[in-house]
């Protein structure tokens, strides 16, 4: 691929792992954002881009919306979450005018500026680039996964609630990422069960099991189930470090284990990885 | 940055300043995106058979849109008398026909085109679902293609009398939308229901899509706001899963000026009849969900008839 030739913003980028699911409202943005504040607690310098164009989630998950991109000699500066620079955001959701606007795109000009994001956010150096997907298998992840090919990104990551019909559309997320040569890292279950916050029974809003069941049938790995928590979702509407915040909650282990299970796989492919840049850190 | 597209019938198509690097810029700027597609006046005729065309929309994935949609014809079917088509235009994500109980079918053709696969007798579907040969297979397709398999739907379906034809679309503001919006411009749509979760991760995008109800001059029927506090099975108290931290629906609702149709609260039980493919509203016909779908309906009901009266008498008779 042409691409390849040159070394382009992503140079820097130790990792790359796209977050799918065929079906939306699973938590993509959720996992997106959590996988890449607990990657930054074990020290890690993370990215996150999200090329969910008609309806970006992170950049309020992460309280930064309203936030403006800023454009340099390399191209576009991403939204920095912290002062020490260890997160940055790109996001359409920097580009808009009002938070209401709608991007009424059909698939070329989507697929322009995906391409866009891929080869012109100054990232600098990054150990992980986490990549937040719409839901579906159309244009953005096309274009998504042939702008990131030559520069080999670890895989994916599918998200999925537990019940069938949510599990029947990644199914078929499963079938894009083989037809693509997307490696998959595994899958995560989302919104498992909820613990009533008065009596404490544990009940299965949305099913149980179906993750595990899909990753069995699929002979991928299943990184785990994350507990359907207010708590969380209140922390992404508010756009705090929920990692920091709640380490009590249910859900805090089961991210915190798959953002290990991600590091584990990263560092098993490193000694592959000769023609990347040294490590840095 | 971004100005917008002037529109492909726009005199400035192709030579605005955001048409700068579009990959249709030639095309556009050649004049063949002015001209009307023919389809368009194809699905007129077509559609002069179907007194009512609603569409279910959310700018957000996973709030419900599917199962509304399914509830929606459910509810209205219940009356023998009136004839309900669902269109299922999520082509990459289709879940109507899980839903619907009708996952396995497939789609026969025939003289006048592709028949629905029918729930019962006045409740017809169409999803690409039917199409696929196996619950894995995926639709990887661009825009252009999904594009012509909508108007192939609303085309070459063969549908019958109509009384309400009600069309689920995929989350998002893009090519499905505009193009069952463009191919149904000449037919008129009696409106859009919205349908949002009550949080504000949600309700941001849900306030882009009523920008795309503006900008597209679609009527707004109203909102929904689904998955509205859980009532727990054991100790019987609610709980904000989604909790709505801005307010909810109701508020976006009144800024905005756009009635909301109600709230569905969440019940563990509409995932499982979802998932066997059954109607809630028949399995817990008493339950407070089955009340706010019903109410729903209903005022759904009211805005498409144009003699709110009128109806009051068809229904009694």
């Amino acid at each position: 691929m042409e691409a390849a030739a040159e070394p382009g913003n992503l140079a820097g980028v130790r990792h790359i792992v796209l977050v799918l699911s065929g079906k939306g409202g699973v938590g993509k943005s959720t996992v997106s954002t959590e996988l890449a504040l607990a990657l930054r607690h074990t020290g890690q310098k993370v990215g996150i881009l999200d090329v969910d164009l008609c309806g970006p989630s992170v950049p309020r998950m992460l309280g930064m919306q309203g936030c403006a991109v800023h454009q340099c000699d390399s191209g576009w500066v991403p939204v920095f979450v912290d002062q020490e620079q260890t997160l940055a955001l790109m996001s359409v959701g920097f580009l808009l005018e009002t938070p209401d606007e709608a991007v009424v795109w059909r698939g070329p000009k989507k697929n322009a500026l995906i391409k866009q994001f891929v080869s012109d956010v100054a990232w600098g150096e990054l150990d992980f680039l986490v990549v937040d997907t719409p839901p579906g298998t159309s244009d953005e992840h096309l274009s998504t996964v042939e702008a990131l090919r030559p520069y080999g990104p670890l895989g994916a990551v599918l998200v999925t609630t537990p019940q069938a019909v949510s599990v029947g559309d990644v199914r078929r997320e499963l079938t894009f990422c083989r037809k693509t040569g997307l490696q998959v890292i595994g899958v995560v279950e989302n919104m498992s069960g909820f613990v009533c916050p008065h009596c404490e029974e544990c009940t299965n809003i949305f099913s149980t099991g179906g993750g595990e069941e899909l990753a069995r049938h699929a002979g991928v790995p299943f990184l785990g189930s994350v507990p359907l928590d207010p708590q969380l979702a209140r922390s992404l509407e508010g756009g705090r470090d929920f990692m920091q915040e709640f380490p009590k909650s249910p859900a805090f282990p089961a991210l915190t284990s798959i953002a290990h299970q991600i590091l584990d796989q990263a560092r098993s492919r490193d000694p592959t990885e000769a023609g990347r840049p040294a490590s840095q850190v | 940055m971004y100005t917008g597209c002037p529109g492909t019938g726009s005199a400035q198509a192709g030579r605005g300043a955001s048409c700068q690097g579009c990959p249709n810029q030639r095309l556009c700027a050649s004049g063949a995106g002015a001209a009307p597609d023919p389809a368009i006046e194809e699905i007129k005729e077509k559609m002069k058979n179907v007194k009512h065309k609603i569409l279910v929309l959310s700018g957000k994935g996973g709030v419900g849109k599917s199962t509304f949609s399914a509830h929606l014809a459910h509810g209205l079917a219940e009356d023998e008398n009136t004839q309900i088509a669902v269109l299922d235009i999520d082509i990459c994500g289709p879940s109507i026909p899980k839903i619907m109980g009708l996952e396995g079918e497939q789609v026969h053709q025939s003289g006048s085109g592709w028949s629905p696969v029918y729930v019962d007798d006045n409740l017809g579907v169409m999803s690409v679902g039917f199409l696929l040969s196996s619950p894995d297979d995926a639709v990887i397709w661009r825009g252009p293609k999904k594009n012509g398999m909508i108007k192939q739907f609303l085309r070459d379906v063969d549908w019958g009398e109509i009384d309400y034809l009600i069309v689920d679309t995929p989350p998002g503001t893009s090519d499905e939308h505009l193009s069952v919006v463009q191919y149904l411009s000449a037919a008129h749509i009696d409106g859009a229901v919205i349908v949002t979760t009550p949080q504000e991760v949600s309700l941001q995008d849900v306030r882009k899509e009523i920008s795309f109800c503006r900008k597209v001059k679609l009527p707004i029927i109203g909102v929904v706001e689904n998955m509205s506090g859980f009532i727990c099975p054991k100790c019987e108290k609610e709980s904000q899963i989604f909790p709505p931290t801005t307010g909810g629906a109701e508020l976006m609702c009144q800024a905005l000026k756009i009635p909301l149709l109600g709230r569905v609260p969440l019940d563990p039980q509409i995932g499982k009849s979802c998932d066997k493919g059954q109607s809630f509203m028949t399995e817990a016909p008493n339950s407070p969900a089955t009340l706010a779908y019903r109410s729903i309906i209903q005022r759904i009901q009211v805005f498409c008839s144009p003699h709110p009266s009128h109806q009051e008498e068809l229904v009694g008779s």
